[in-house]
């Protein structure tokens, strides 16, 4: 009776088509062939970008530094293959502007040859410290598409002194299984990686929450994690966007995360399973991040897999793999087709956070025909944050952007469901992710404007400080010259 | 006895000194509301004159006697307005102001003959260089004022735009379909 008037433990969301059949069902394939050219980006993560530390022209092997991190947060590059360095220089981003960023060209030789890889015998012997240190060196980051440091993260974890870890299984975005698949066929490696993670946090229990839909993925879990009493493995309601963090902690622990706080705060700290994955790859093989299991999908694509390739591959060698039918493609997305963005062309690498790539036909695509706003408020109840949707996207119509801030627009996490449940088609989140991005612009101009103010005090400051001296240096000049007059009258007479 | 000279004195000093106080705010009184100090340091100080006032002070001034509308500062943009806007009490129609066109100057090396000239007028020592060497802009404090322009003689320094870059791309705001006319 008392859970009838608590708060509901899922709050909005949608249950969208799947679309997970075609790849969910198929081993991840481990024969991709290694392109001949790999484009590394420097900045892979969160926080400040990697510094190369390697010259072109020169040779290095797999898994070899290519540039280190710098500053608190950041993650250092590896090298995804062996080979020569082609060049260090800006291309295009896969990001939806396909903007230049840095990044290491490596032209790969075909040996795929390992550097020199160091293992521990016992890594539970290894203090804390020490687990994160090595992770952090791994250059492993959040690989749900968050990609924050994980050391960093692991560390803020034993600051806290978090009690419970929860592994995120939950992947609800439709089409992406790469998840599912490596909790199917590598379930004791992650299992591994999750005791490593408490190891490394100083923490009590892990529980590994799945999304109902994937039964086989729970299963493999489940016996896997049947040693540990630790660890927990649950099953929890299949609804986008289950996936999402602070969603995920108030099913599982009941706890809500206050607004502007960390969910570390209230002793809960969040991992993807394929980071616990790469954790067990770092600690007990030696390897860094160097590839990921990536799910490639939609219409347009005559063989969608999941298939482990080295980072750096353009999406271009993927999609020939795949077999993609270029002239049924009417989007290329990177991600999920909730969240995902959207890319102009194939020329861009894979990244650390890539999860999945789909070509999608038009049919596959939503109608994007605007109609008015009816007001039914569908967006509102289907928003996870608690928001309302409409209210904010008629302010920002208007510019009322300061309206929008009140309304919570800073807690829009820009899932899509409000989008995606529209009848109208309104593109709501586009509304949103541009308000966003001018609320920080606004916000730059104030910062620029209050540092031109201190430019232009400071150099009427300077000014006003030379004419002074110069000033001063004419009095003492005119004194000088004075003196030396009253001086040789003087002497003339005294002659 | 002691006691009351030194009550009237004080008091005879008290109210001299009030009167002198008096005439002092009668005659010598500066014009100035505190709305339009604060409207000014809203403004962006450059004195660039795009508004049609001679400075920042006048337009501030202009505002808060309600002979210029919150849009009136072009550099400053929608910001700007809406900030002068809560500030004055104004209704405000967002619609029609358009966000400025951010430019920056920009030297060009091949013709620049490193005649100081530009950076002895650039309000924010944005221009760096030094007698017959190249000058550069350091394009993060350029606020784009153009005196720079105006003073080189060889037309080396030009405004550019401002190069996109990830760090500043945004996403457009989305663009209403036309009004459709209704069909029943």
């Amino acid at each position: 009776m008392l859970s009838f008037f608590s708060n509901p433990r899922i709050r909005g969301g949608i249950h969208a088509e799947e679309h997970k059949a075609a790849t969910a069902t198929q081993a991840i394939v481990n024969n991709f062939p290694l392109p001949e050219k790999l484009y590394i980006p420097l900045q892979q993560h969160v926080g400040k970008p990697a510094e190369p530390l390697i010259k072109v022209g020169e040779k290095v092997l797999k898994g070899q530094l290519l540039a280190y991190s710098q500053g608190m947060i950041s993650a250092p590059v590896h090298a995804p293959s062996s080979g020569v360095i082609l060049d260090v220089n800006d291309y295009p981003a896969p990001h939806p502007s396909a903007l230049p960023i840095r990044m290491i060209v490596l032209e790969t030789d075909g040996n795929d040859e390992w550097i020199e890889r160091h293992t521990v015998a016992d890594p539970f012997q290894l203090t804390p410290e020490d687990i994160s240190l090595r992770v952090g060196a791994a250059g492993i980051v959040g690989l749900g598409g968050a990609t924050f440091p994980t050391a960093v993260k692991l560390n803020m974890g034993r600051e806290n002194h978090i009690d419970t870890l929860i592994i995120n299984g939950a992947e609800c975005e439709p089409y992406l299984s790469c998840d599912d698949r490596l909790m199917q066929e590598r379930a004791g490696q992650i299992i591994d990686g999750v005791r490593l993670m408490l190891h490394g946090m100083e923490t009590e229990n892990a529980v590994v929450a799945i999304e109902d839909n994937k039964p086989g993925a729970y299963l493999a879990m489940q016996a896997a994690a049947l040693p540990y009493p630790r660890i927990k493995v649950i099953q929890i309601p299949t609804r986008y966007p289950m996936g999402w963090d602070r969603q995920l902690i108030r099913y599982v622990t009941g706890k809500e995360v206050p607004v502007g706080c960390r969910s570390s705060e209230i002793g809960v700290t969040i991992h993807n399973v394929g980071t616990a994955h790469a954790v067990h790859k770092a600690i007990r093989l030696g390897q860094p991040l160097v590839s990921r299991v990536i799910t490639v999908s939609g219409g347009a694509v005559a063989h969608p897999m999941n298939v482990e390739v080295p980072l750096g591959t353009l999406i271009s060698e993927l999609f020939k793999f795949c077999k993609v039918d270029s002239n049924q493609t009417a989007r290329i997305i990177m991600g999920g087709p909730m969240m995902g963005d959207s890319l102009p062309h194939t020329g861009l690498p894979t990244v650390k956070a890539t999860s999945g790539i789909l070509a999608l036909t038009q049919n596959e695509l939503k109608n994007t025909d605007e109609q008015p706003c009816i007001r039914c408020a569908s967006c509102v109840s289907v928003c996870p944050a608690g928001l309302r949707p409409l209210d904010m996207a008629n302010n920002i119509r208007i510019n009322q952007l300061d309206v929008a801030v009140d309304l919570g627009l800073k807690d829009c996490i820009s899932c899509g469901c409000c989008s995606y449940i529209c009848p109208s088609n309104i593109p709501l989140v586009q509304y949103f992710k541009y308000a966003s991005g001018e609320v920080a612009a606004r916000q730059q101009a104030q910062h620029k404007s209050e540092q031109t103010k201190r430019l232009i005090d400071a150099r009427n400051a300077r000014m006003e400080r030379i004419a002074r001296q110069q000033r001063e240096e004419e009095q003492a000049r005119l004194a000088a010259k004075a003196e030396r007059e009253r001086q040789k009258a003087e002497q003339e007479a005294l002659a | 006895m002691y006691v009351l000279s030194a009550i009237v004195s004080l008091t005879l000093l008290g109210l001299t000194l009030g009167f002198l106080l008096g005439i002092a705010a009668r005659y010598l009184k500066v014009e100035s509301s505190p709305i339009v100090d604060e409207l000014e340091s809203l403004l962006p100080g450059s004195q660039c004159g795009q508004c049609g006032f001679p400075g920042c002070r006048p337009a501030a001034e202009a505002l808060a006697e309600g002979k210029a509308a919150a849009t009136i500062c072009p550099p400053g943009g929608s910001a700007l307005a809406e900030q002068i806007a809560a500030l004055l009490g104004l209704d405000l129609d967002l619609s029609e102001v358009k966000e400025p066109e951010l430019l920056v100057a920009r030297v060009s090396e091949a013709t620049c003959t490193g005649c100081t000239r530009c950076f002895k007028v650039c309000p924010t020592d944005a221009i760096v260089g030094a007698p017959k060497q190249i000058h550069a802009v350091v394009a993060d404090a350029c606020i784009g004022c153009k005196k720079c322009v105006d003073v080189c003689p060889t037309e080396c320094l030009q405004m550019h735009p401002i190069e996109v870059t990830l760090r500043n791309w945004r996403w457009t705001k989305p663009v209403l379909p036309e009004a459709r006319s209704a069909v029943c």
